[in-house]
């Protein structure tokens, strides 16, 4: 499998999606390399989301090839989603389940093993402080809690690489650290982090971004080299001066 | 304090749902022609303040006012007198551009025509699409629409709750344009956002979490009387620069914030002695600078002062 | 006024725009209609009979003829005895006509003494009992009527649906179901929507007294279902030939209440419920449920158990119905629904007290 031998857990060549006459995702070619916080940055409406559904084999690409942790975006959607972790703002955890619940049911899905489930779960939760609130209704943590904790269930099956869709949305400015230095962990462990935000100065955090306009990948490289190239202070200047020729909204 | 210098007054207003408190004695005001920002994340408590003094819910404690007006008393008055924007974008999408404008001029038995000098500049670059549904427009022609909505019957005060959450950055800079147009025409605003980085729009601002208000000020005045020196540093490894400075007894707080790492300088900070070290340890391209803290540096301060 | 009249404008366009619902709210009650009247019937309008005949003679002629001739039986041809099984399991007859080798002589003999051995023996496919049971009476009827009725202690008439026509019963049921269904589901949902998508909040932060905003909401659904009692009516008098020997006026003056009356359920649903989905739920648990158990639309309210009888009691359909049946079918003066008039009507005013004292111009 070529992406093991090139070490890039993603490569995608031209990947398209169209829906009827509306390109929403238009040739995309871009590599991510294993163990790199890939940040992929967009305009309302840009495309990233139905972007991120192609590499989760949720969604079949009109046309364009890839590879996602070893296995084909076109052919083998069902075995991407197993070998990799996500977590959106929208979807993360039942609240009516208590966070051992969430974890076992989670694990469970992914074919931990029960009793490796019990030990990595259980891992976890001391690292994050969370053990006392192991039988706790999730409903009934804070939402920074519960977004640090839908992030350790994510990692709970060891994926290669984790798809993190806008995690830190509407969280405290210190849980939103929190949840970055867990982020850097994974990372410093050889986790692959594929992340979408709204918050630029998380931009910062990625080793390389991407920005998309209309369904196209309109920069790509470290945050440092885009602001050089651009000569702007802050990469959410950069990012206005891509977004501003935009031409479609969401 | 003459009330009639103040468009809100809130004392000690306190809500909870079930056992959660969402609002803890919470006081403020706002002035005449002022901008003001609720700045917090999720759980703030800031929209169930704001159906507070739109008048949609009742506050469990404490009194509040809106242009001059007691928010349980007289509150058929207020209803008129205010333009609201919900959280969501609360438009029709199934209807256009046109029918959602005139049916919330009808609401307020106004019509488009009659007020149309003051919305003219925000819907003007929303009308060349006026027969398009609600439904099939971007977040920031939404976001435009519904301020026009919330304008068109020319009220005295504007309540915008989170009005950029959801909208790209390009979408939130022109919005808080907008925002100071009208102030300009003399209307109060009081508006909530989690983005720490629109504070510096508001003329004052409130920083709270968890129903409570953790400080009011403008935030030029916020900076200023922020407590303590404040460094930005970066390496070529930020995860491993981060633990190392955790680990520093001099300094009291260490934190991502973007590009560099900020830090609060504790007791026996020694910038030079700090760079010698991590040199020492292996760090190259080490920088550090001293900086200005921005809102969410003391909001940070705030917060770690409280639970943290 | 002018801005009530807005308010309804928008209304109706939602209803308008939204082409999928208002389509199934419109041809909902003529599927219905079809349906009950013609696809679904208790009434059994087809049997395939084969007859096995030992020895043909005159007599035998003379009723294989009867059966051919009747409507309601396909005369499938004289068969073996040998292939009486067959004949069955396969489903080509549902009813087998035995003459006796000795016809002839036994019916003379019943004839004349009004007793004697059976001449004849029906074997019926009884894997559907209902359909055996009236293919049974059918053959009863046309091959040894004059016998029986000669000397029959019981003579039956079927007045008003003479020939029992089972959609006839089903109509006044119909009309039951589909005004809860489009006034109380639809507005219901209609109002909840605005509470969803946050709206609600906008109008209720407004000069907008709440009674006006549903009364606007009402309207159109009120003419939506004055649309479709006018279709119901006019499919069930040309269409199923219903007689409706009732007062016309009568039969709309107790619609209307009705719909009145369903329209309030959907506001009272609207201040309980905060999701359009619970709405629905409500809506189809609460309401369309009973209607279809306890109202009489199905299973007579007389053979109901006896717990189960006051319930029905407070089920609006049941009185609604049984008021349609009386003026449709019976043709019954306004003073024989006077009593399910009355109740519908001090129903409609209670439902109607309690939603708007429930509906608050506040959100707790």
């Amino acid at each position: 499998m070529s992406s093991t031998e090139t070490n890039h857990i993603i490569q995608v060549k031209d990947l398209t999606k169209q829906f009827g006459t509306f390109t929403a995702v238009d040739h995309i070619t871009f590599e991510v390399e294993r163990g790199e916080i890939f940040g992929f940055l967009g305009a309302n409406g840009a495309g990233k989301t139905t972007a991120m559904r192609m590499l989760c084999g949720l969604s079949y690409p009109t046309s364009g090839s890839g590879t996602v942790a070893g296995f084909d975006v076109v052919k083998e959607g069902e075995k991407i989603k197993r070998h990799i972790g996500y977590m959106s703002q929208r979807f993360s955890l039942y609240d009516d389940l208590t966070v051992m619940e969430n974890m076992e049911l989670f694990g469970g899905i992914y074919g931990v093993k029960r009793r490796e489930l019990k030990k990595r779960a259980t891992t976890l939760l001391q690292k994050l402080k969370f053990i006392e609130e192991r039988d706790t209704m999730v409903k009934a943590l804070p939402l920074g809690w519960k977004q640090k904790l839908a992030f350790a269930v994510a990692t709970l099956h060891s994926p290669e690489i984790v798809f993190l869709d806008e995690p830190t949305g509407g969280v405290d400015p210190i849980t939103r650290r929190q949840f970055w230095e867990m982020i850097y962990h994974a990372a410093s462990q050889g986790t692959t982090i594929f992340v979408t935000t709204h918050y630029m100065d998380e931009a910062e955090y990625c080793n390389r971004i991407s920005m998309m306009v209309d369904g196209k990948i309109k920069a790509l490289d470290t945050p440092a080299n885009l602001k050089k190239s651009y000569n702007a202070a802050s990469i959410d200047e950069v990012f206005r001066t891509l977004a501003r020729d935009a031409q479609r909204g969401d | 304090m003459d009330t009639s210098t103040l468009a809100i007054e809130v004392k000690g207003i306190s809500k909870s749902y079930g056992t959660v408190k969402a609002l803890d004695k919470v006081s403020l005001d706002v002035r005449r022609g002022e901008i003001f920002g609720l700045i917090g994340p999720d759980g703030a408590g800031k929209t169930t303040l704001f159906k507070i003094l739109v008048t949609l819910l009742n506050a469990d404690e404490g009194t509040a006012t809106v242009d001059g007006l007691d928010i349980v008393k007289d509150y058929r008055t207020i209803r008129s007198r205010v333009g609201y924007m919900p959280g969501k974008f609360s438009l029709y999408p199934d209807l256009t551009i046109e029918e959602n404008m005139e049916f919330f001029a009808t609401l307020f038995g106004v019509t488009v025509e009659q007020n149309y000098d003051l919305v003219a500049p925000i819907y003007k670059q929303i009308e060349p699409f006026k027969k398009r549904r609600a439904g099939r427009l971007s977040g920031g022609m939404k976001q435009k629409l519904a301020l026009s909505c919330a304008l068109i019957h020319k009220p005295s005060v504007l309540f915008l709750d989170e009005p950029t959450t959801g909208v790209d950055a390009v979408s939130r800079s022109e919005f808080w344009d907008m925002l100071h147009n009208l102030r300009e025409q003399g209307l109060s605003i009081l508006a909530s956002t989690p983005y720490m980085d629109e504070a510096s729009r508001c003329d004052r601002i409130a920083l709270c979490n968890t129903g409570r208000v953790l400080d009011i000020d403008s935030p030029q005045h916020m900076v200023e009387k922020f407590d303590g020196r404040i460094y930005g540093i970066k390496s070529h490894n930020m995860y491993d620069l981060l633990k190392e400075l955790r680990d520093n007894r001099c300094i009291s707080s260490c934190y991502t914030a973007g590009e560099y790492h900020h830090l609060l300088a504790g007791a026996g900070f020694d910038l030079g002695d700090l760079k010698q070290r991590l040199i020492a340890k292996g760090h190259s391209d080490v920088e550090i600078k001293s900086i200005v803290p921005n809102i969410e540096d003391i909001f940070i301060k705030l917060l770690s002062n409280e639970q943290y | 006024m002018r801005g009530f009249l807005k308010f309804i404008k928008k209304e109706t366009l939602h209803i308008l725009r939204d082409s999928r619902t208002m389509l199934i709210a419109l041809l909902m009650p003529v599927v219905q209609i079809l349906l009950f009247g013609f696809a679904i019937s208790t009434e059994l309008n087809n049997v395939n009979v084969a007859v096995v005949v030992p020895k043909w003679d005159e007599q035998i002629r003379q009723s294989v003829n009867k059966l051919s001739s009747n409507p309601y039986i396909t005369y499938k041809g004289a068969i073996a005895e040998h292939e009486i099984d067959q004949n069955l399991r396969s489903g080509k007859v549902d009813a087998i006509v035995v003459f006796a080798h000795d016809f002839d002589r036994l019916m003379t003999q019943w004839k004349q003494s009004g007793n004697g051995k059976a001449a004849m023996q029906f074997i019926m496919d009884a894997s559907n009992t209902n359909t055996a049971q009236a293919g049974a009476g059918y053959l009863n009827n046309i091959l040894a009527g004059e016998l029986m009725q000669s000397n029959s202690l019981v003579e039956t008439h079927m007045l008003f649906n003479p020939q029992m026509k089972s959609a006839f019963n089903f109509v006044p049921g119909i009309m039951g179901m589909i005004f809860i269904l489009i006034c109380a589901m639809l507005t219901s949902v209609a109002i909840v929507r605005e509470k969803e998508t946050g709206t609600m909040d906008v109008l209720l932060v407004s000069p907008v007294r709440p009674l006006t905003i549903i009364l606007a909401k009402m309207t159109p659904y009120f003419i939506l279902s004055c649309i479709n009692l006018t279709t119901i009516l006019l499919l069930a008098r040309f269409v199923l030939g219903i007689p409706m020997s009732g007062n016309l006026s009568s039969i709309i003056v107790v619609s209307l209440v009705y719909l009145l009356l369903s329209l309030s359920l959907g506001l009272l649903i609207s201040t309980i419920a905060k999701q359009q989905i619970v709405a629905l739920l409500i809506s189809a648990a609460v309401m369309i449920m009973p209607i279809v158990m306890l109202s009489g639309m199905m299973f007579p309210v007389e053979n109901m158990p006896a717990v189960l009888k006051p319930v029905s009691a407070i089920v609006p359909a049941r009185w609604y119905i049984d008021a349609m049946r009386k003026l449709l079918i019976q043709g019954a003066s306004f003073g024989l629904i006077l009593k399910d008039f009355l109740i519908l009507v001090g129903m409609t005013l209670a439902l109607l007290a309690i939603a708007l004292k429930n509906f608050k111009d506040k959100l707790e």
